[in-house]
């Protein structure tokens, strides 16, 4: 039977499949990203805006965003997972990403929409 | 059998300062390193995209940040860890298909993305910051 830990990660495919499905969401994001940019060419505030003012960029930003920032998540708990040894420590290390990682969710969905 | 094979004799070689990291696992540990360091500028870059999106004078203050010698260089680092995470990863999930697995497409392929990723930032970066 494995030995399951609270500070472990969850025993299957779910977060390994998460990584990388996130990864081609931002994969693509990025290339569509760069097209729209080398396009519009944005040198002012009012073109810059507006590339984001458009209903399937804001859509597409977003999913991004949210795709980062779960992609993240797994990714630096792995790494404390790998070097922080005390179990406290860890699950505080994991407890602070996770909330930072929510906070910058709230903070895009207001820039994103308040802009 | 398995404990038999533990108790053979093996070569050892601990002489670490001789030991060289192989091209995939100097790709490896960018991928972690790139992406932890991506993590922790994250509240820079949201405030940056926050700036240039919020008002005609928040996007003043922005171009100015961002058109400071110290800022460029540290946007370009990390261009370059982007693009270096972007290629690695595209990498991995080749290497999850199964293709590209054996040495010689593994060593290969680790230098098209240390090649490609290079380039690409020399491209976005240039093109978004001078």
């Amino acid at each position: 039977m494995v030995n399951r830990i609270l500070v472990g990660a969850h025993y299957g495919l779910k977060d390994w499949v998460i990584q990388r499905g996130t990864a081609i969401v931002m994969a693509v994001y990025t290339v569509i990203f760069l097209v729209v940019i080398g396009a519009v060419g944005p040198n002012s505030f009012e073109t810059w805006r507006g590339v984001f003012a458009n209903g399937f960029m804001k859509f597409a930003t977003f999913l991004f965003f949210v795709s980062l920032f779960y992609h993240a998540w797994i990714g630096v708990r792995d790494i404390w997972m790998d070097y922080v040894k005390p179990d406290g420590l860890r699950l505080l290390m994991m407890m602070a990403t996770a909330a930072v990682l929510v906070g910058y969710a709230g903070w895009a969905v207001q820039i994103l929409w308040r802009m | 059998m398995a404990e038999l094979a533990i108790k053979k004799k093996r070569p050892k070689n601990l002489d670490l300062p001789t030991i060289r990291l192989p091209l995939p696992g100097v790709l490896s540990i960018l991928h972690r390193v790139s992406g932890a360091a991506l993590f922790l500028l994250l509240p820079f870059l949201l405030w940056l995209f926050q700036s240039s999106l919020s008002s005609p004078e928040s996007f003043a203050s922005f171009s100015a940040v961002v058109g400071h010698p110290l800022v460029k260089i540290v946007l370009l680092g990390l261009i370059y860890f982007y693009m270096h995470h972007f290629c690695a990863g595209i990498r991995y999930l080749l290497l999850d298909m199964h293709k590209g697995i054996d040495l010689e497409s593994a060593r290969l392929s680790s230098k098209i993305v240390f090649g490609v990723s290079i380039v690409l930032t020399l491209i976005v970066g240039v093109r978004v910051l001078w």
